[in-house]
């Protein structure tokens, strides 16, 4: 199984990186949007994996999940929601004053590129 | 005990001066003086003690498991320099508001005194060598700001940004000594350093660290070489001048050399550098001041000639050295400060700095002319004045040091070569400015200024004066208190008398006499030569070579690695990761697969990663069809939701979902403002090397996890599990956690949500964006109203998911849920409304205001945490009792409660801010497709 989240988060990584790196704010977007699902559950794995023991307390159970890593992952997803919500306002306010929605502001080469 | 208000007390005076100035100069004035006058009551009640011999502690622990603590210390030694601080500071308060002119409000520069004279008593009175450094740091910053104080002139800009970048280069010298001394001595504070001498010089480490400890007083002292700083810092106002180059700033240094020597001096390492520097100090110092024709151009190169004057003494390391460099502090002090006062009044009253222009002011104002003469004879070491007793006692100890070594005749001749000099300029400024002909065509004509504008200068006069003739009568006792808490012994026997009998000293000091006369009297010739050898050995122009050298290799190294494309950016930051990670995994060693038992692989699981990997797959093959993409990534959320409800994660899958709608809600909105589609744009070969770097990071990641997976671990979780139920009153440990053990990091993380939707508040302000009028394919935009049965439905909705919302809030303690989750709920369901009936007909139900909402939930959660500091408790303590409601049954109330009310609050607040200013948007495009229902 724990080869199989491997997979997952390998996956999610190699699509985020491929969409990181293309030209357009909307395609960048997406690309952090997979990062976020990776890493949250990289952050989420370092509990290590156990099924059917969530860190609720009852009073016949005495195995449980590690509750830690899941507390920092679920503020996690939240202030990644804001961090994609920034993200966006901000590729809007540069089209709004560039024109453009190319991740450098315009579409030609940049004119102090030197190699 | 109140020997924190002393230094307390300055910033809170800086503060209320700002804001009083608005009622005029003088209650700025009166301001200033009353808290400097309250900073000197809170100094009093300390006093007595310290006059016993003892020292006064105060302590209060900050960060103890760092040795860092806010510790403050009243020996002799800080008691002379906080005299010093706030008397000279009284006295340029009163002269600076008639100084400055009418049309200086004087709020902002009060509020900058004081602010540095704050920063100044806390350096005395440090007893942490780290807080030392910090208030350190302070005077760097507040003296850079009094400089500056005309920042409208090019040379008061440069001046304080010179001596920003010197002192603040020696402060980080100073932080790698004072890191080193503390390792070496066991602790940061002062009272066990000074008992560590023997320990600390025998260390292996003494040289690096007493290197780095010099170059912090020496920048900070004006110490050649960094001595140019201090005479562009003259393009500050006089009283600035008259302040920090005579009792405090460049004595900061001179201060640390006094308050270390104990622990430092007496090494050959010690010897022969603070000799050096200071010597170096005192002769270049000397001779450049006999030069200048500019009358604070002399002033500040005496005062770096004087610095090295004291610094040699240090360096001589006996005990009377010591007596001796503690009496010229003090005597320099008050010379100095009212030599620059008197400059100051001149250059008030003729308009002009120039002393070829300046001459004959004796006829024009007598009294000023009387105070500045006493002042520059004690400079030049005049009998019957301070600073003769000093200079004699510093000819004395040179004599005496020099008296064993081979060519021991050196440094006497050098140090009488420096009082020839000082004579020679002392005399310039008293017979070129008030003697010597006629003024030569003055901007105005001079006449004596007011009189509160000499009662600074008269004061500090007389203090010459009194010193000068009855030392035994005056400054006796607080000299051997000073020098006690310096040695850190018994002070050595010294007699402070005005003739000792006639002696080597007494020669050196008539050859100083009668050599500054000669050389006066040759001035001519003299300075032709000078003005031929202008701009020879400039340490200004090194300076300024080095910072242009640096700030050219800066441009360059920037240019060639951001050429201003963020796709060429996030590349080197990707590669740059790839090429860490590579090492690292190469260069451990250690096996990818650890130890750790597996669990078993099911069907399920198996189909699970399937669609992963294809919906993935898919968005990136069509991420140039915005829309299609985005649906495909919703997708991808509830797959990572499953995979936490699989592993135990009953809470992250309910935040997972509830995020996941509104993000993909939030993504819609936007996408309507931006082009449907991607163009296709890069070419086949970045393509390939876009995806080999991607397939690269993937199996980077992949591995990293799967070697993270397999390998066992220990978890502090433990603790978490015993305590929820019995500490924190809830049996859900991940909200226990959130708002209890760990809550303030939840505070901290509501903060950046409430500051996240502030930003796009601001971002979004007064932003207009054409809205679509067509889709992709070019078929015109459907403007039909909402449809009618979804509004009805979503209507009727409401009340069932806030009642959702409130149930998982109040259950969250104890089962999958909390603030967050249910401010999402609510979120998703009032963003349902504005989505199915529009956003006219949400508005006029909703205010669309949720500042007030982000607010309240922050005040919320600080209030929750600072109520139990008002129990005595901690920070965020959480208490709670168990209450029986009817219905719903058993039920802890907890503080913590209140504390995820705040987190709800936020999380709604900020959620909607962010999708209703979107929504609003969209209505500003479109007026016309929102019929009224």
């Amino acid at each position: 199984m724990e080869a199989l989240l491997s997979v997952m988060i390998g996956v999610l990584t190699a699509g985020g990186v491929y969409l990181l790196l293309r030209a357009r704010t909307f395609s960048v977007v997406l690309g952090l949007s997979l990062i976020t699902y990776a890493v949250n559950l990289f952050l989420f794995a370092s509990g290590r994996l156990t099924r059917g023991a969530p860190p609720i307390l009852a009073p016949e159970i005495t195995h449980y999940t590690d509750p830690l890593p899941q507390a920092l992952v679920l503020t996690a997803i939240v202030i990644s929601f804001a961090m994609t919500a920034f993200v966006i306002m901000l590729a809007l306010r540069a089209r709004a004053e560039l024109g453009s929605d190319h991740v450098d502001g315009h579409i030609n080469q940049p004119p102090n590129t030197q190699d | 005990m109140t020997l924190p208000l002393v230094i307390l007390l300055p910033f809170i005076g800086a503060v209320l001066t700002g804001w009083v100035a608005r009622l005029g100069r003088m209650q700025a004035a009166w301001m200033a003086g009353l808290f400097t006058l309250l900073a000197v009551l809170a100094l009093v009640p300390c006093v007595p003690l310290t006059v016993a011999g003892e020292t006064v502690l105060w302590r209060l622990d900050w960060i103890p498991t760092s040795g860092l603590n806010l510790a403050f210390r009243l020996d002799g030694l800080g008691l002379l320099f906080a005299a010093m601080i706030l008397g000279i500071g009284l006295l340029v308060i009163l002269y600076a508001r008639y100084y400055l002119p009418e049309r200086d409000g004087l709020g902002r520069f009060y509020a900058y005194l004081l602010s540095f004279m704050g920063s100044m008593l806390g350096i005395v009175l440090a007893e942490n060598v780290i807080l030392l450094l910090m208030f350190w740091e302070l005077t760097s910053l507040s003296s850079f700001l009094l400089i500056s104080y005309s920042y409208r002139k090019p040379e008061s800009r440069r001046g304080a940004r010179m001596a920003l970048t010197v002192t603040g280069l020696g402060g980080l010298a100073l932080l790698g000594g004072l890191l080193l001394l503390g390792d070496m001595a066991g602790s940061y504070d002062l009272l066990i350093i000074l008992t560590q001498g023997e320990i600390i010089r025998a260390h292996p480490l003494y040289t690096p660290m007493l290197v780095l400890i010099l170059i912090g007083a020496f920048t900070k002292s004006a110490q050649f070489p960094f001595h140019f700083w201090l005479p562009h810092a003259m393009a500050a106002p006089t009283p600035v001048s008259a302040y920090l180059h005579s009792a405090t700033l460049v004595k900061a240094g001179i201060f640390l050399l006094a308050r270390l020597f104990p622990v430092l001096s007496g090494t050959p390492e010690w010897t022969w550098l603070v000799i050096g520097a200071g010597l170096t100090t005192l002769l270049v110092g000397a001779g450049i001041a006999l030069f200048k024709h500019d009358l604070k151009g002399l002033l500040a190169y005496s005062t770096v000639s004087h610095l090295g004057l004291i610094t040699l003494l240090f360096g001589l390391s006996t005990p009377l050295a010591a007596v001796a460099g503690v009496f010229h502090i003090f005597n320099h002090a008050t010379f100095k400060a009212s030599l620059f006062m008197a400059a100051g009044i001149i250059d008030h009253e003729c308009g002009t700095r120039d002393m070829r222009r300046i001459n004959g002011l004796w006829s024009f104002m007598p009294y000023t002319a009387t105070l500045a003469m006493v002042a520059a004879a004690s400079m030049a070491g005049v009998p019957l004045f301070n600073g003769f007793l000093s200079k004699e006692m510093f000819f004395a100890e040179t004599a005496d040091f020099s008296s064993g070594f081979d060519h021991g005749w050196v440094l006497p001749a050098l140090v009488v070569a420096a009082g020839v000099m000082a004579v020679a300029y002392s005399l310039r400024f008293i017979h070129d400015v008030f003697f010597n002909g006629d003024p030569i065509d003055l901007p105005r004509t001079p006449h004596e200024p007011p009189f509160w504008m000499k009662a600074p200068v008269a004061v500090l006069v007389a203090i010459c004066l009194l010193v000068g003739i009855v030392p035994a009568l005056t400054v006796d006792p607080l000299l051997r208190m000073t020098v006690a808490s310096v040695l850190q012994a018994p002070p050595p026997d010294f007699d402070l008398a005005i003739w000792h009998g006639f002696g080597l000293p007494v020669v050196m000091s008539l050859v100083a006499l009668g050599g500054g006369l000669t050389i006066y009297a040759l001035r001519r010739p003299l300075f032709r030569l000078a003005a031929r050898l202008e701009g020879w050995l400039d340490a200004r122009a090194i300076y300024e070579w080095v910072l242009a050298e640096m700030l050219l290799f800066a441009r360059w190294f920037t240019r060639r690695l951001d050429s201003g494309s963020l796709q060429r950016l996030v590349l080197v930051l990707l590669l740059t990761v790839l090429g860490l990670g590579v090492f690292g995994f190469l260069g451990s060693g250690s096996p990818l697969t650890g130890t750790r038992s597996l669990l078993p692989v099911d069907g399920v699981s198996v189909a699970m990663t399937a669609v992963l990997i294809v919906v993935t797959l898919a968005t990136v093959a069509l991420h140039r069809r915005r829309f299609t993409a985005l649906v495909i990534v919703g997708a991808l959320g509830l797959l990572v939701a499953l995979i936490f409800i699989q592993f135990s994660a009953p809470d992250l899958a309910l935040t997972q979902l509830s995020v996941e709608v509104v993000t993909i809600v939030l993504l819609l909105l936007a996408l309507y403002f931006l082009p449907q589609q991607s163009p296709r744009e890069s070419s086949n070969l970045r393509r390939t090397r876009d995806a080999l770097i991607a397939v690269l990071a993937g199996l980077g990641a992949g591995a990293l996890t799967w070697a993270m997976l397999t390998r066992p671990f220990t978890s502090i979780s433990d603790y978490f599990i015993t305590h929820s139920l019995p500490g924190g009153g809830g049996a859900n440990v991940v909200n226990v956690i959130l708002v209890d053990f760990r809550g303030f990091d939840t505070l901290g993380e509501i903060t950046v949500l409430a500051l996240a939707g502030l930003g796009i508040h601001a971002m979004l302000y007064g932003l207009r964006l054409p809205g679509l009028t067509q889709d992709a394919e070019g078929r015109p935009w459907n403007w039909d109203t909402h449809p009618a049965i979804m509004a009805a439905l979503a209507r009727l909705l409401l009340p069932l998911a806030l009642l959702v919302s409130i149930y998982i809030f109040l259950r969250g303690h104890n089962a999958p849920g909390g603030g967050f989750i249910a401010g999402l709920i609510t979120a998703v369901a009032l963003i349902l409304q504005y989505l199915t009936n529009g956003v006219a007909w949400t508005h006029q139900r909703l205010s669309s205001n949720m500042l007030p909402l982000i607010g309240a939930g922050l005040l919320i959660a600080t209030l929750t945490g600072l109520g139990s500091l008002v129990f005595g408790y901690p920070f965020l303590t959480s208490s709670f009792t168990h209450v029986h409601w009817p219905i719903i049954g058993d039920f802890e109330l907890a503080t913590a409660m209140l504390f995820d009310l705040g987190v709800y609050l936020v999380v709604v607040g900020a959620t909607l801010l962010i999708l209703i200013h979107l929504g609003l948007m969209h209505r500003a495009t479109h007026p016309h497709a929102e019929p009224t229902p």
